[in-house]
């Protein structure tokens, strides 16, 4: 641009430099979000390394005590154990895979089938003006602060429950789950929703003109064709869930129990770290496992959303191709 | 042969009714667990909030009292957080789409490829390169949105507080002394921006493509320079839309609690911060404790009622706000 200035004079020159000057700014922004990222990972990782290189941490924290050592016991519950801070740590992370495991399973049952069967809906068979109060509905629920939902949770979802169920704790995978649920089910509708919309109108017409229904041209048409948008919902939702934390910190009953079943209490991987971080001695063995927890969450949330953009962004890819 | 089609169509058109019904009552549904939690929390929390309560310091073990210094400290630290968070999410996402190239990373290879002995064969490969760049920064936001708030917690202990803090008092303070190695307003108000950071440059790298390409290329036959044409002509016109991504960002970022559990939220203080390194009360993290931690749960359970209704009106207020201007907006662009 700058070649075809004539002009130079004071001010010209002024705003010539004033240009570079702001370009070098924006490029320097542009770098940061890289570096942060970077950091974050780099963070989180160089805590944890004490795992993988410190022999004194080596001692009570390692691969095989995380995933495989167990204990004496008769049942799967006594033999892996996470108790970091007795006098025999033992740092078996079963219980608490097993825990985050429970608690998205749970939430993606619950959330997934309504938010897929909400987002049809709204997409194929809602009038306008439903459609209208269904988006700002689902934009609230989003916008609910995760540590409101672990509260009504705790507090009012749990005694219902307990009411209606007979659970013998009240506070379960099922309580948390749901209310996790809560939490997924903007998620899975906005991606799926977004994905019914792009699917080109051509599918329907072809559809109508074969004979089919509404409800078969939405069933049969229309969602296999958004089906990788779909699944890609549910793999975004599947990582919030699991690094999820207020709700299941409130709401999961705080047991790090190695137990299959819905209806005992659990921990989480983020929940442990919630609840441990605060007072745990930096530097030690405890310190670098929760960290550990930490890098596992960012490495699996990392994979889960890279391979949910990418199934979107090949969905959107193909959609277009379809409508020029 | 033609009645048995019509009764196949009939039978059709019940089975499709049952199922239409089905998939709206999850529309319903979802409405109802809505209408359920805000209900029960409006009824239960509105008669706690009086004048009383949210100007006074929680008494007695946060059995009796308010919820003022929580107020504070949250909106101290959502204004920190904006400050952080929003120019920096802004520029990043006019680097991103006024900045570099706009044909896309294959394009810039191919055009660099078949360039071949012919002048000015090194821009095309800075071209390239600034595509790359461009690509591995969306993706990397893309993804830092999908990063689990705790994980930000965490990053914020070891880097803001044990590494960045801890090396400025050991600059700073005389030996053993802390001031910036521990929680406070500050680290707290870093890692939330970190958090809202991705949503403001989606947002805003949203509202810069919706400013026609054409405005700005008459800018520039004009002779105004880029960043002319960025100042008076880009951002002007998508100062909404880019309102509407901070809104969104800051509302996010005031309900979170896991990022600032050990990055400086504090139990109770007797006193309101004074500098953006002490701690801080925040209301969310008051409901955590109070909901959790409380001696007696039936007579802090009006109070907990009350913190969390004015959290979720809070957050409410702010989405409705970025809702609204962004309705205007789009209306707007029709029109």
């Amino acid at each position: 641009m700058t070649r075809f200035q004539l002009t130079t004079g004071k001010r010209e020159r002024r705003r010539l430099r004033t240009n570079s000057f702001m370009t070098a700014l924006f490029s320097v922004a542009g770098w940061v979000a890289i570096l942060f990222i970077t950091l974050i990972f780099a963070f989180t990782f160089k805590e944890t390394l004490p795992i993988f290189t410190d022999p004194e941490v080596q001692k009570e924290a390692n691969f095989h005590a995380f995933f495989f050592k167990a204990v004496e016991g008769p049942t799967i519950t006594d033999r892996y154990i996470w108790q970091p801070t007795s006098d025999v740590p033992k740092v078996s992370l079963i219980p608490i895979i097993l825990g985050t495991l429970k608690s998205t399973f749970v939430g993606l049952l619950f959330a997934c089938p309504l938010g897929v069967a909400a987002a049809l809906f709204s997409s194929e068979f809602a009038p306008v003006k439903l459609r209208e109060i269904v988006k700002p509905v689902i934009e609230l629920l989003a916008g609910i602060p995760s540590v409101v939902l672990g509260f009504f949770a705790l507090i009012v979802l749990a005694t219902w429950f307990q009411q209606v169920f007979g659970f013998t704790y009240r506070l379960n995978a099922y309580n948390a789950g749901v209310a996790l649920g809560i939490a997924l089910i903007p998620i899975i509708f906005t991606i799926s929703e977004d994905g019914l919309a792009a699917v080109p109108r051509a599918y329907r017409e072809a559809s109508f003109a074969l004979g089919a229904s509404r409800f078969q041209t939405a069933w049969k048409v229309v969602m296999p064709a958004a089906a990788p948008a779909i699944f890609a919902s549910f793999v975004l939702a599947f990582g919030r869930a699991i690094g999820e934390t207020m709700i299941l910190l409130m709401a999961g009953g705080n047991a790090a129990i190695t137990s299959f079943a819905l209806t005992d209490p659990l921990r989480t991987l983020s929940a442990t770290i919630a609840a441990e971080l605060g007072e745990v001695v930096v530097g030690s063995a405890h310190y670098a496992s929760l960290f550990f927890m930490g890098t596992l969450l960012f490495v699996i949330t990392f994979i889960s959303n890279t391979a949910g953009q990418l199934v979107i962004k090949r969905m959107q890819t193909r959609m277009q191709g379809e409508k020029a | 042969m033609a009645s048995s089609r019509l009764h196949l169509q009939g039978g059709r058109r019940i089975s499709d009714h049952v199922a239409v019904t089905l998939l709206g009552l999850s529309v319903v549904l979802i409405v109802a667990i809505l209408a359920v939690i805000v209900g029960n929390i409006v009824v239960n929390g509105f008669s706690s909030v009086t004048w009383e309560f949210v100007s006074q310091a929680p008494r007695e073990g946060l059995t009796a009292g308010g919820i003022f210094p929580a107020i504070v400290g949250t909106a101290a630290l959502v204004l920190l957080m904006t400050i952080a968070a929003v120019p920096l999410g802004v520029a990043t996402a006019v680097y991103l789409h006024e900045y570099t190239p706009a044909e896309g990373l294959r394009l810039a290879w191919s055009r660099y490829k078949t360039s071949k002995g012919r002048p000015g064969r090194s821009k095309l490969f800075l071209r390239f390169l600034s595509a790359l760049l461009a690509t591995v920064t969306r993706s990397a936001v893309a993804n830092l949105a999908g990063v689990p708030s705790i994980v930000f917690g965490l990053f914020g202990l070891g880097f803001f507080i044990q590494f960045v803090g801890r090396n400025i008092d050991r600059a700073t303070q005389p030996p053993g002394e802390l001031m910036w190695g521990q929680g406070s307003l500050l680290w707290a108000a870093l890692t939330l921006a970190l958090l809202t950071l991705p949503t403001v440059i989606v947002a805003t790298e949203e509202a810069l493509r919706t400013v026609p390409q054409d405005q700005r290329e008459a800018s520039l036959a004009l002779g105004a320079t880029q960043w002319e044409t960025i100042r008076r002509i880009v951002l002007p016109g998508s100062v909404s839309g880019i309102l509407t991504g901070a809104i969104l960002g800051i509302s996010r970022g005031a309900g979170e609690v896991a990022p600032i559990l050990f990055t400086g939220a504090a139990y109770y203080l007797p006193h309101l911060p004074r500098a953006v390194t002490d701690q801080f009360m925040h209301l969310g993290y008051h409901v955590l404790i109070l909901s959790t931690q409380s001696p007696d749960v039936e007579a802090t359970k009006p109070l907990l009622y009350g913190t969390v209704f004015v959290l979720l009106m809070l957050t409410f207020l702010l989405n409705l706000t970025g809702v609204i201007i962004r309705t205007r907006t789009r209306s707007r662009l029709k029109a």
